[in-house]
């Protein structure tokens, strides 16, 4: 496959970046916003309500994260324009002033003084205007490097290590001297490996920030630990999947970044990229929590290597899934996009699985839906760093 | 065809890629990293992803995937035997 000169359709946004969805979301501040917001998102066709549990109470860093993880959402190119409900004004303003910083269509509402009925009823009206505006939008043709890819794993099994996760990392490897922006996470699930990421660190400044997010983790599992987590971190379905301990499931983990790419940048919860290479995001290792970070990151297409059959998606973020498990992949056709089940039978070697991965990631950078789309996966998951108030 | 696969050499264990292993079985392996093959007989029913011993473990003895080190032996194992947690765990939290 010649990279140098692969192109895919995107739309270009009021910023700069490229999405490859056109989403016009209804985003709730908080837990008491989502009733308008999906009744919103009913009213009007083709809008996407985003609901979620949080955002009453919280305070410090855990707020900071709640406000950073709902805007970057909302700035995600993938998503053209954005309708904010809160249950007050204050807060809804905050959401919609920094989503629009990126200059696309934002419009906010605070139902208290007006009750839900007048809310949704503002809403809406704003709502239809925003969707019949972006279905006018018309994809552009990009250079590769407009795209930005992020990575992890779920319900993995040993065939994710020698499977799915090579797989990934064999298409890291390809789009990482194209200066593609990628990322991957999952601080714990490093755990036995940690030396081969800090290995593969860029230089002694990114190494020193990838230890100090490590040992950060580290110590929250050491504080609250009642066990060797062993029925938590290998999950029950890791497990029955054949894996064993947190280590062989790290080093399973860790093929994902390939064998070449140099890890650029280390970045916390609410941070983001400055530019093209590979960069670790400290994050939970819970599916829908890191991939939620992710979108809030700004990545725009996700690789998503399963062994057991992780049916995760994301409401504004495509998940390809990728599965070298031939039981998953007979058992749960409908949630694979590629199956490299050819790879443990050798009938297909690393090159060719991994080239079949950016086949489908340029048909779903160009519109086609994954199975995650089509079956409607749309978990949306904020990380919380501790109790609210 | 292929029974299960070693990432590599010097491995302690493979991983069984097929349904249905049983004791008694012959199987053949293919260690991925220098895409040879090795033969061995299965010593228990071994579900698929999950790992068979390449060689006699003692508890205590660290058990080798990928090159590094994966957890500790916590009862003996026998080459051919289903390795899995109720014989190995992590030498972590």
């Amino acid at each position: 496959m010649d990279l140098a000169k692969s192109t895919f359709w995107g739309f270009k946004r009021e910023n700069g970046r490229i999405g490859v969805r056109n989403h016009v979301i209804i985003l709730p501040v908080d837990d008491l916003s989502n009733a308008a917001a999906e009744a919103v998102a009913h009213n009007i066709k083709g809008a996407l309500a985003i609901p979620h549990p949080y955002g009453r109470l919280q305070f410090g860093a855990d707020l900071d994260l709640h406000f950073a993880t709902l805007i970057g959402t909302g700035c995600n190119p993938n998503v053209a324009a954005v309708v904010v409900i809160c249950i007050e004004d204050g807060w809804a303003k905050k959401v919609a002033d920094a989503v629009a910083a990126t200059g696309k269509p934002v419009a906010y509402f605070g139902i208290e003084g007006h009750g839900d009925h007048d809310t949704i009823m503002r809403a809406s009206k704003k709502a239809r205007e925003f969707v019949q505006w972006a279905s006018e939008l018309r994809r552009e043709e990009r250079p590769l490097k407009d795209l930005w890819v992020s990575t992890k794993c779920g319900e993995s099994d040993t065939t994710s290590g020698c499977g799915a996760n090579p797989t990934v990392g064999n298409a890291f490897d390809k789009l990482y001297p194209h200066r593609v922006t990628l990322a991957f996470g999952e601080t714990t699930e490093l755990t036995g490996g940690e030396h081969l990421v800090a290995a593969r660190c860029a230089n002694d400044e990114v190494r020193k920030k990838f230890q100090f997010m490590f040992d950060r983790y580290q110590a929250i599992i050491d504080k609250h630990k009642t066990s060797d987590l062993s029925d938590s971190q290998p999950t029950k379905g890791n497990i029955a999947g054949g894996l064993t301990t947190i280590e062989e499931k790290a080093l399973g983990n860790i093929q994902k970044i390939g064998r070449l790419c140099k890890v650029d940048g280390v970045l916390d919860k609410h941070e983001r990229p400055t530019g093209p290479g590979l960069w670790f995001i400290d994050s939970s290792s819970a599916a829908a929590e890191m991939v939620t970070l992710c979108a809030a990151a700004g990545y725009t297409v996700h690789f998503f290597p399963t062994g057991q059959g992780n049916v995760i998606g994301n409401p504004i973020l495509p998940n390809i899934k990728i599965c070298a498990n031939p039981r998953t992949v007979r058992t749960m056709g409908e949630h694979v996009d590629v199956d490299v089940s050819g790879l443990l039978r050798k009938e297909m070697n690393p090159d060719q699985a991994g080239d079949a991965l950016l086949e489908c990631m340029f048909r779903t950078a160009n519109g086609r839906l994954t199975a995650a789309e089509a079956l409607g996966h749309r978990e949306f998951v904020l990380t919380r760093l501790y109790e609210s108030a | 065809m292929i029974h299960f696969v070693v990432h590599e050499e010097g491995d302690g264990v493979g991983v069984v890629v097929v349904e249905g292993v049983k004791a008694g079985q012959d199987l053949v392996g293919w260690i991925m990293e220098d895409d040879k093959e090795i033969r061995m007989t299965a010593k228990s029913d071994i579900p698929i992803g999950h790992k068979l011993a390449l060689k006699d473990f003692k508890a205590g003895d660290t058990v080798i995937k990928y090159g590094v080190d994966i957890g500790k032996i916590v009862a003996p194992i026998a080459r051919g035997e289903h390795t899995h947690v109720h014989n190995l765990k992590t030498k972590r939290w």
